[in-house]
């Protein structure tokens, strides 16, 4: 969905200290060299994106200057004063606040609370609590921030949750706000929100720190935006005097295909047949509400639409995951619905690259290898019996990493080592390397580099022209449109309507909305 | 070299911390034995003495080590599918009832075939008593801390009924059964003297010693190297995830749960045929609970926790030659010593963390 960037652009005022200014800073984990020797200089009061491919050290940069990890060499100035920080609440008191890539709140504390957590003041909470509604209340004016103060955080919806933390920053008194992938896991209205939020910090002399995958994202809100590849920061740009072709050409090293290269489909016999799948939560409301389709061999199916409209729950269903209220799931000629069996559905020919990788597609504390097999450890080749046979579940992993460019290529690192793009591409290898017959693949490329969303891509469409089945599930409409066959469009549970890949973006914009003329 | 903020190198994470709890919980509590009186040097070499100075002291401390590998392997096996099975006592205890029926009712066979079947049993008992707390966690969401304790109280309740109605015999005053008169486990010091013509001092070591070697090897097996113990780690680890790689989180956590209390019953084996020869009360003494600082300690691995175990044995053997040597150090003083080292070590084990972390991130900068 394009942004739409309705408000003003005032002219940036950069004053003449730079906020912050980074110097020579380098940081090795191991072999891994995560930050060589990067300078940087961030103008007060400005918007400064940052980009570069997954594992290019971007996160860890941002680590660094928010006092998580401590750089090996390297110097940082505040406001043109040299600094030391060694600790987040060195950061914090130097007025840099961090918005991070997963959220640091505490769930069943409302809203008030987490805003005032880590800045109480004193022993009683009561008077802390009272001064920080006042705040929020200004807040929450001045930037477009509203949240309610009561809610309790784990129950709203991830891109309030993301303005909670935007709000504990500014509460403790940010200048500087350092925002990693943040609309990762926003919807297109909802990021939009966020960009009109940072706009206005930006105009009230804050600076923002923006790190993202999303090149239209860079055009759209920042003055400056620096390229990192490798560890190493490549350029520093004006943004008005860039293109999107020129940034990915210097984050990747080469050209890169921004637009998918695919023939024709030629559609073979039904694959996977829904007829008629409802799923009701335990309240009793149908989030897949009498949904029927099809997808057959050689084909890409997307199902487009805002998300929580039902799509991961239908995913869910297909994979086995969970089990239909009513309704049929055929794939390959049986109905798969009713055993509601992981494993059976993998049994079957059926891989699922899952939405949530942090949560479902891989366990962060197992190591590379190990996350490389889930799902499909009892697999026979990977040990015969009750037997696991490391060195086959290592031998597997260092040539899937091979494969899929995976760094770094070490099946011993912890999974949670990885860098995002890093991860989803391990998930990938170990899905399609057991050459599915239908694969499923909810947001194939979130919090992924373009390189590696070219290379994903390419994948996903080769697996198709192979003659296999792909179901995606993305809220990226344009990747939608890109790779799909056809396309179904989702909203509140229901199946609003099937287009064909040339349709009219506008159209299908207005489906995801609800709004529909050929909407049962 | 260290990573991020509180990451620590290995070395660290797993040598030096663990000495530095130890240290301070053996500095507290030479403080405690200042207070009442004596010379704490004194007494941490009369304890490092009486437990490692001799043969007899380095028996009794592999005897009390043979106790605490078991029940720790059962507390870990537990936590590593995410479970705190605080039952490892009763489970030990119910499982004597295992091996006491076989040794007495079966003494008419050779013991090759008694003894193995002696073992499995106190397996399949002590399994059993876990895998009704497992089952209702799993089934029942009844949380299994709460279970495991109450099926302490339920297990020992049952022994004392047991042991005073059916297997005390006729007569006898003391609530116990008759001496196994046929197949046992047979101690150092007899296998000494039957095969070698040695005569070592008297302790309760015996061959069981070698199952609990067998046990860790075991435990690491089946933990790294077999599907099921990647499925019980990975329920520990990430449930959501384990759904999703079509593992059944009910199943894991019940056979978790057995395997827990089977390695519980291990115990049993020690006691019940290697020591004993008989049933008693309350034979399991506290082990069960020693396994639950055992395993922290250890951080759940087995060779952490053999390690772990032998330091708990020192503790105890040496203990208890202090409270001998020094009057003014009663037995309770000793259940303070060990209490302050699983307060250190288990509790607090990550109290000095942030610290070495600061120093490790100073020492790099
Ligand atoms: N704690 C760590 N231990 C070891 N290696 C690490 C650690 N954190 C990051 N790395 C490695 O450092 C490199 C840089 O990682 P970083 O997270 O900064 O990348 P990134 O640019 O933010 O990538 P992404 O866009 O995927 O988030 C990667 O190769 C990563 O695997
Ligand atoms: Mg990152």
């Amino acid at each position: 969905m394009a942004l739409s960037l309705s408000w003003e652009r005032a002219e940036p005022k950069f004053t003449m200290t730079p906020a912050i200014e980074l110097i020579g800073i380098d940081k090795r984990f191991g072999a891994v060299h995560a930050n060589k020797d990067v300078s940087m200089t961030i103008a007060q009061g400005s918007i400064h994106g940052i980009i570069g491919e997954n594992g290019a050290g971007k996160s860890t940069l941002m680590s660094i200057l928010f006092g998580f990890y401590a750089a090996d060499k390297g110097e940082i100035k505040v406001k043109g004063q040299p600094a030391k920080i060694k600790s987040s609440f060195d950061a914090i008191n130097l007025g840099i606040g961090m918005v991070h890539q997963h959220f640091m709140l505490v769930d069943p504390f409302t809203v008030l609370e987490n805003v005032v957590l880590g800045a109480e003041g004193g022993r009683l909470i009561g008077p802390a609590l009272a001064k920080a509604r006042a705040e929020l209340t200004r807040l929450a004016r001045d930037y477009e921030l509203d949240v309610d103060p009561d809610a309790i955080v784990g129950e709203l919806p991830v891109g309030l949750q993301q303005r909670v933390e935007i709000l504990k920053a500014l509460f403790k008194g940010a200048e500087t706000l350092i925002l990693d992938e943040p609309t990762g896991v926003l919807t297109p209205d909802e990021a939009d929100h966020l960009f009109r939020i940072l706009g206005q910090l930006r105009d009230q002399g804050k600076t923002v720190i923006l790190i993202t995958h999303k090149l239209r994202e860079i055009m759209a809100i920042t003055d400056h935006v620096s390229v990192m590849r490798r560890g190493e920061l490549v350029a520093t740009k004006q943004t008005s005097q860039t293109s999107v072709e020129e940034l990915a050409e210097l984050m990747v090293g080469r050209r890169v295909l921004l637009r998918v290269e695919k023939g024709k489909a030629k559609p073979g016999a039904v694959v996977l047949e829904v007829k008629n799948l409802t799923w009701r939560d335990s309240k009793g409301t149908a989030r897949v509400d009498n949904v029927s389709f099809t997808v057959r061999a050689g084909e890409i199916v997307g199902i487009a639409g805002v998300s929580g409209n039902g799509q991961s729950e239908l995913l869910e269903l297909i994979s086995g995951i969970s089990k239909p209220t009513s309704g049929q799931i055929i794939f390959e000629g049986k109905d798969i619905g009713i055993l509601g069996d992981p494993r059976h559905v993998r049994q079957e020919g059926l891989a699922h690259v899952p939405e949530d990788r942090q949560h479902r597609g891989l366990i962060s504390s197992f190591d590379a290898s190990e996350s490389g097999i889930l799902g499909w450890h009892y697999d026979e080749s990977l040990g015969h019996g009750f037997r696991l046979d490391r060195e086959a579940v290592v031998n597997r992993c260092q040539s899937e990493m091979r494969e899929f460019d995976v760094r770094p290529g070490d099946p011993l690192l912890k999974s949670a080592k990885f860098s995002g793009g890093n991860q989803q591409k391990i998930i990938l290898a170990r899905e399609l390397k057991r050459n599915p017959d239908l694969l499923i693949v909810g947001q194939p490329t979130r919090g992924v580099d373009i390189g590696a969303i070219e290379f994903i891509h390419k994948r996903l469409i080769e697996l198709r022209d192979q003659g296999k089945a792909v179901l995606l599930v993305s809220v990226e409409l344009d990747e939608i449109r890109s790779l799909s066959d056809r396309i179904l469009v989702m909203f509140a549970g229901r199946i609003m309507g099937e287009r064909d890949a040339s349709s009219d973006e506008r159209e299908i914009g207005l489906l995801m909305a609800g709004v529909s003329k050929d909407a049962a | 070299m260290a990573n991020a903020r509180g990451e620590l190198p290995t070395w660290v994470d797993i040598g030096l911390i663990p000495l530095l709890n130890l240290f301070i919980a053996l500095l507290v509590a030479g403080l405690v034995v200042l207070i009442i009186g004596e010379n704490p040097l004194e007494a941490m070499w009369i304890m490092l003495k009486g437990a490692v100075g001799s043969i007899k002291g380095w028996g009794y401390v592999l005897y009390y080590a043979t106790n605490f590998i078991f029940t720790g392997l059962a507390v870990s096996v537990a936590f590593h599918a995410g479970l705190f099975n605080i039952g490892g006592e009763g489970q030990a205890y119910f499982a004597g009832l295992g091996a006491a029926i076989v040794g007495l009712s079966l003494e008419f066979l050779p013991w090759p075939i008694v003894i193995p079947l002696a073992i499995l049993a106190s397996i399949l008992f002590g399994a059993f008593w876990a895998w009704i707390p497992g089952y209702l966690q799993a089934k029942r969401g009844s949380h299994i801390v709460i279970t495991t304790i109450m099926f302490n109280f339920i297990g020992a309740s049952l022994m004392v009924y047991l042991i005073n109605n059916w297997f005390r015999p006729v007569g006898k005053m003391a609530v116990e059964s008759r001496e196994i008169t046929g197949a046992y486990i047979l101690s150092f010091r007899e296998i000494g003297l039957q095969f070698f013509g040695v005569r070592l001092p008297s302790t309760p070591l015996n061959l069981t010693v070698f199952l609990a070697v067998i046990a860790v090897v075991f435990v690491w097996y089946l933990l790294w190297r077999t599907k099921l113990g990647y499925e019980i780690r990975a329920v520990g680890a990430n449930p959501e995830a384990a759904i999703y790689a079509g593992i059944k989180p009910d199943r894991i956590i019940i056979i978790a749960m057995a395997i827990s209390g089977g390695l519980a019953g291990l115990m049993a084996v020690n006691e019940v045929l290697g020591v004993q020869h008989r049933l008693l009360l309350e034979f399991a003494g506290g082990a069960g609970f020693v396994g639950i600082a055992v395993a922290l300690m250890g951080r759940s691995h087995p060779v952490g926790i053999v390690f772990a175990a032998m330091l708990f044995g020192l503790l105890y053997q040496g203990g208890a030659e202090l409270s001998f040597a020094k009057p003014l150090i009663s037995r309770d003083m000793i259940v303070v010593i060990q209490g302050l080292v699983i307060l250190f070590m288990g509790a607090l084990e990550y109290a000095f963390r942030p610290t070495l972390a600061a120093i490790f991130a100073n020492v790099e900068d």
